[in-house]
C-alpha cells in the first residue's frame, strides 16, 4: 500500500473560489466539521479576476428592478436552455447574497444616496451589477476569504485533487490527491462533498481562464458516475486583448461597454448596429443618437447594440475580422477614449487602464483597445438539483462554474459571481443537510485510493515519452482551431480523432525532477481531466446540431425548436477515469411553470 | 528578436544557485512568459507560482534583478539589457526553486479581528462614496506579499516574526480602522501584538507594490497616529473608560483635524 496522510471531515469542499468559499463558509456555519481543499494558495482562485460586478436586481439605480426581470433577462440570455428553477433561485436570492456580501465588510462603490451603486452591462434590462470598479472579483474572494478564516475553516493549500472516491454502496465518500509543495500524498474521508471547481478553459489557446481552470470538477464528477448536460455550451468573451500575444486573451471587462465604450472596426463604424438578431430588435436602439441617450436615462432610448448578450457580440466581431475589417493586430477596436473623459475612465476601470498601459504600453484615455473574443466561461456542466446542488451520484454537491444548467446556453456578464454566492450558499445548505443525516462514518474505497495515486506517479516510472508541456500545447490547438466559437459537423469529427491521439500521447508522458513542486508532473495530473472535458465539449458540439447561445454550427447555423426542449446528458457508466467511454444523449429539459413563463411572454 | 538570458535561481532549503537559460526573445513578453518557455522545453520541474498571468492574483512574486516584482507585470524590454536574474522572495523560506513559503502571512491573517458592523438597519447600509474609498485603496491589494518582502523589520531580523504583522496587514487594520461601519477597536492590537511602532516608515513597502497602495502614507502613517491618540490621549482615555461609542467617519474625523 502506498503511503498518504488521511484527514476525516463532514463535509470537503474542492475549490476555494466564490462558490467554494460561499459553500465552506455555510457547512461550518451549520456545525460541521469542514474543509476547503483548493489548488493554489487561498485567495488566488479565478474568481479574483472576475471584473464587472454581481448581478443582483436590487433596485438601487433603477427602482423599477425586479427578480422577476433578472429572470426573464437571464432566461432570454441563455436562449431558453437554463434550468428554470436555477435562474428563478438565483434572481430572487441575489440581493440578499450582496448585502450579506456588505455585511462581511465588502466595500462597493456607493449611489449619491449611499446605497450600493448598480451598473449597466449586457443583455441586463437595468444597471443592476454591484461593483467595486473594475475589481469585484477580488472584492469578493477577499471578502468570503476573511470571513472564512475569522471562522476557522480548515484550508488545505496547494492541494491537487486527483479523484473522488465512493463507498462500496457508490455514495460520493472521499477524495484523493497530493500536496503541490512536497508531492506527498492525502486521503479525505468526508459524509459530503462539495465539488467548486470552477472552469475549463485552459484547454484552449486563447482564453481568459487561469492555469487552474483545467475541468478537474466535471471530470471527477463524470468518472465517479455523475451526469454533466450541455457541454457544448462554451462562452466565448467577446472582448480579450489580442497584443502583446503573450498576454492574448487577457479579459477586457464588459463594463468598458456599459460605461460607455463601444466597437468600431477598421473603418470606424459601429458595427453592433447590423447585428441585432430579431430576437433583440424591440429592445435595442437601431441609431447611434438612440443609442448615445440611452446611457443617462434608460428611459430616453433603447439600449445600444454593443450591449447586447456575449453570444451575440462574440459572433459579430468574428464575422468583422474574417471580413477584413480587423484591427492592426487582428482584432476589432473597443472605443471609450473618444467618448468618456479620462478622469471618469481612470476612475471606473482602474484595472483595464493599468492592465493597457503595462503590459501594451496603451493609454486607454487617449486611444482606442484592440480586443478579440476569448474562451471564458462554460455554461454547461454538471446536472445539480437547483435547490440543493446535489448532484446525480449520491454524497457530491456541486455549485458554481463547474455546475450546469443555471445560465443555459449563455451566460449573461455578472451572473457569475451572484450565481458563485447563491449556489455556493446552497451547496453547502444540501451537503450539510445530507451529511447530517448520513449514518456510519465514510469509508472511501481503498482500491480507487490505490489506483488514483499508481495513475498520478506513472510518469515518473518511465525512461522516455511525451513530454506533457507539448501534448498541452497540441491540445490547445486543437481545441481552438476545430472545438472554438463556430463549429462544423466535419471539424468536431477531425477533433475527436485528434482527441484519441492526444489521449494515447497523454498515456505516455514522462517527468523529471522530484515530486516536490513540480510543474510538469503538477501538467501531467492536469491532463486526464483536460482531455475527459474537451471529449465531451466535443461530443455535445457534434451532437446539438443548430446554433444556440455559446454554441454556432456553421452547418446549423439556426436555432432548432426541436434541440430547444433538451440537455445533451453525458455520462460515463462504466467508470474508467479518460479511457472510459462516454455516452451522450438527449433528455428532455425540465417543464417551467406556468407563472414563470408568462413572465417571458410579457413584453417590456 | 535578439536573445534573452535568464538566470534563476533553483535550490531549495539545503541551498542552491542560478541556472542560465538563453531563448529567442518575443515581442512584448513578460519575465514570466519566459519562464513558462524555460518550463516548456528545458526544465519542466523549474518550480514557479502563477496563476492570472494579468496582475490581478499576486501569485507570481519574485526577486527580478535584485527588485521585489511580479514576474506577470514585468516586461522584459523594460529591464536593462544582459542577462535579468530572477530569484524567490527571500524574506521567507525556499519551498523550490522561485516558490518560496509564504504561511507567514496566512497565520498573521488568522489574528486579525473580523469587520464588525451594527445590526442591518431596515433599508439596508448607507455608506457615502468618499468614506468607502479609503478602505478601497487598501482593498486593492493583491497579496502578492511583496511588501512583507521587503520590509526590512522582518527581512533582516527573522525573530521579529513573532510579533511584527507587517505592511500587509497593517494596511488590513488600517482598511478596518477607517471602514465607516466598523464597531471593533484594534488600536491597542496593532500596537502591542502586530508591532506597529517598530515600522519606522523608510517607504520600501509603498515603492514595491503593484496596486500603488500608498501603504506608508494612508496607512502606516494615519494608523501610528490613531494608536498614539488612543493610547496617551485624556480625552480619549476618558471616552474609553465610559464606554465605546462607535467610531467617526473618516469625514468626520478629518473635519475634527484628526
Amino acid at each position: 500500500m502506498t503511503e498518504h496522510e488521511t484527514h476525516d471531515y463532514d463535509v470537503i469542499i474542492i475549490g476555494a473560489g466564490g462558490a467554494g468559499l460561499r459553500a465552506a463558509i455555510e457547512a461550518k456555519g451549520r456545525g460541521l466539521r469542514t474543509a476547503l481543499v483548493c489548488k493554489s494558495l487561498l485567495g488566488k482562485a479565478h474568481t479574483v479576476m472576475a471584473e464587472g460586478g454581481v448581478a443582483a436586481a436590487m433596485g438601487n439605480v433603477y427602482a423599477e428592478d425586479s427578480w422577476q426581470i433578472h429572470f426573464r433577462d437571464t432566461m432570454r440570455g441563455g436562449k431558453m436552455l437554463n434550468n428554470w428553477r436555477m435562474a428563478q433561485l438565483h434572481a430572487q436570492e441575489a440581493p440578499d447574497r450582496v448585502q450579506e456580501l456588505e455585511a462581511w465588510g465588502a466595500l462597493f462603490d456607493r449611489t449619491k444616496d449611499g446605497r450600493i451603486l448598480q451598473r449597466d452591462f449586457g443583455g441586463h434590462r437595468f444597471a443592476r451589477l454591484a461593483h467595486v470598479g473594475d475589481r469585484t472579483g477580488l472584492e469578493l474572494i477577499r471578502t468570503l476569504q476573511q470571513r472564512a478564516v475569522s471562522m476557522d475553516i480548515d484550508v488545505f493549500m496547494e492541494v491537487k485533487v486527483l479523484r473522488l472516491l465512493s463507498d462500496a454502496q457508490g455514495v460520493v465518500s472521499g477524495a484523493v490527491g497530493y500536496w503541490r509543495p512536497t508531492g506527498e500524498m492525502v486521503v479525505f474521508s468526508a459524509k459530503a462533498i462539495v465539488l467548486a471547481t470552477g472552469g475549463v478553459g485552459k484547454s484552449w489557446k486563447v482564453t481568459s481562464n487561469s492555469w487552474e481552470c483545467t475541468g478537474d470538477g466535471h471530470a471527477m464528477a463524470l468518472w465517479a458516475g455523475a451526469d454533466l448536460i450541455d457541454m457544448e455550451a462554451v462562452q466565448f468573451h467577446p472582448t480579450g486583448m489580442v497584443w502583446p500575444l503573450s498576454i492574448r486573451g487577457a479579459l477586457v471587462t464588459e463594463g468598458v461597454r456599459g460605461d460607455g465604450g463601444v466597437l468600431r472596426n477598421s473603418e470606424g463604424r459601429r458595427f453592433m448596429f447590423d447585428y441585432v438578431a430579431d430576437m433583440f430588435r424591440a429592445e435595442t436602439a437601431d441609431s447611434e443618437e438612440e443609442a448615445d441617450r440611452w446611457y443617462a436615462d434608460h428611459a430616453a432610448g433603447r439600449r445600444p447594440p454593443d450591449l447586447l448578450p456575449r453570444d451575440e457580440v462574440a459572433r459579430a466581431i468574428n464575422t468583422e475580422i474574417k471580413a477584413g475589417r480587423g484591427s492592426p493586430h487582428g482584432g476589432v477596436l473597443l472605443d471609450i477614449a473618444s467618448r468618456r473623459p479620462a478622469e471618469y475612465i481612470r476612475r471606473r476601470l482602474p484595472s483595464m487602464y493599468h492592465q493597457f498601459m503595462e503590459l501594451a504600453g496603451v493609454d486607454i484615455t487617449t486611444e482606442a483597445m484592440e480586443v478579440a473574443p476569448t474562451c471564458h466561461y462554460i455554461m454547461g456542466g454538471v446536472r445539480v438539483d437547483a435547490d440543493t446542488g446535489a448532484a446525480t451520484v449520491p454524497g457530491l454537491f456541486v455549485a458554481g462554474e463547474v455546475a450546469g444548467g443555471m445560465h443555459g446556453a449563455n451566460r449573461l456578464g455578472g451572473n457569475s459571481l451572484s450565481d458563485l454566492l447563491v449556489f455556493g450558499r446552497r451547496a453547502g445548505m444540501g451537503a450539510s443537510d445530507y451529511a447530517s443525516a448520513r449514518s456510519g462514518a465514510p469509508v472511501p474505497d481503498q482500491g480507487e485510493v490505490e489506483l488514483a495515486i499508481t495513475e498520478a506517479l506513472e510518469p515518473f516510472e518511465r525512461s522516455d515519452g511525451e513530454n506533457p508541456y507539448e501534448v498541452q500545447e497540441a491540445l490547445q490547438d486543437t481545441m481552438q482551431s476545430l472545438v472554438g466559437i463556430i463549429r462544423t459537423g466535419e471539424e468536431l469529427e477531425q477533433a475527436l480523432e485528434q482527441l484519441d491521439v492526444l489521449r494515447d500521447r497523454a498515456s505516455r508522458v514522462v517527468v523529471t525532477g522530484p515530486r516536490a513542486y513540480n510543474p510538469g508532473w503538477n501538467l501531467a495530473t492536469d491532463l486526464p481531466a483536460m482531455l475527459t472535458v474537451s471529449r465531451c465539449v466535443t461530443l455535445g458540439a457534434r451532437d446539438r446540431k443548430e446554433s444556440r447561445g455559446g454554441h454556432t454550427r456553421e452547418d446549423f447555423p439556426s436555432a432548432d425548436p426541436e434541440f430547444g426542449k433538451v440537455n445533451l446528458v453525458q455520462r460515463q457508466p462504466s467508470g474508467g477515469g479518460v479511457a472510459g467511454e462516454i455516452k451522450i444523449g438527449p433528455e428532455p429539459i425540465p417543464q417551467m411553470p406556468a407563472e414563470l413563463a408568462s413572465l417571458l411572454e410579457e413584453s417590456h | 528578436m535578439a536573445d534573452v538570458t535568464l538566470k534563476v535561481w533553483r535550490g531549495d532549503q539545503g541551498g542552491g544557485d542560478f541556472a542560465e537559460y538563453t531563448l529567442v526573445g518575443q515581442d512584448g513578453e513578460v519575465v514570466l512568459d519566459v519562464i513558462h518557455r524555460i518550463q516548456a522545453t528545458v526544465a519542466g520541474d523549474l518550480a514557479c507560482r502563477w496563476n492570472c498571468k494579468a496582475g490581478k492574483c499576486g501569485s507570481c512574486s519574485a526577486e527580478i534583478n535584485g527588485t521585489p516584482r511580479l514576474m506577470c507585470m514585468t516586461r522584459m524590454d523594460t529591464l536593462p539589457e544582459g542577462p535579468v536574474t530572477v530569484a524567490p522572495m527571500r524574506t521567507f523560506p525556499i519551498i523550490r526553486d522561485l516558490v518560496s513559503d509564504v504561511s507567514f502571512n496566512f497565520e498573521m491573517a488568522k489574528q486579525v479581528p473580523a469587520f464588525a458592523p451594527p445590526p442591518r438597519p431596515p433599508d439596508g447600509y448607507r455608506m457615502a462614496q468618499i468614506d468607502v474609498e479609503r478602505g478601497q485603496e487598501f482593498r486593492k491589494c493583491i497579496e502578492c506579499f511583496l511588501c512583507q518582502n521587503v520590509c526590512h523589520v522582518i527581512r533582516d531580523h527573522e525573530d521579529n516574526k513573532t510579533h511584527y504583522a507587517g505592511p500587509r496587514f497593517f494596511i488590513r487594520f488600517a482598511e478596518l480602522e477607517m471602514h465607516p461601519l466598523d464597531t471593533n477597536d484594534r488600536r491597542e492590537l496593532v500596537r502591542q501584538k502586530a508591532g506597529l511602532g517598530m515600522c519606522n516608515i523608510t517607504k520600501c513597502c509603498t515603492e514595491v507594490c503593484p496596486e500603488h497602495i500608498k501603504i506608508t502614507d494612508n496607512a502606516i502613517i494615519p494608523m501610528k497616529e490613531r494608536v498614539i491618540d488612543a493610547s496617551y490621549d485624556p480625552v480619549a482615555w476618558l471616552g474609553r473608560k465610559i464606554g465605546r461609542r462607535h467610531k467617526a467617519t473618516p469625514s468626520e474625523a478629518a473635519a475634527h483635524g484628526g
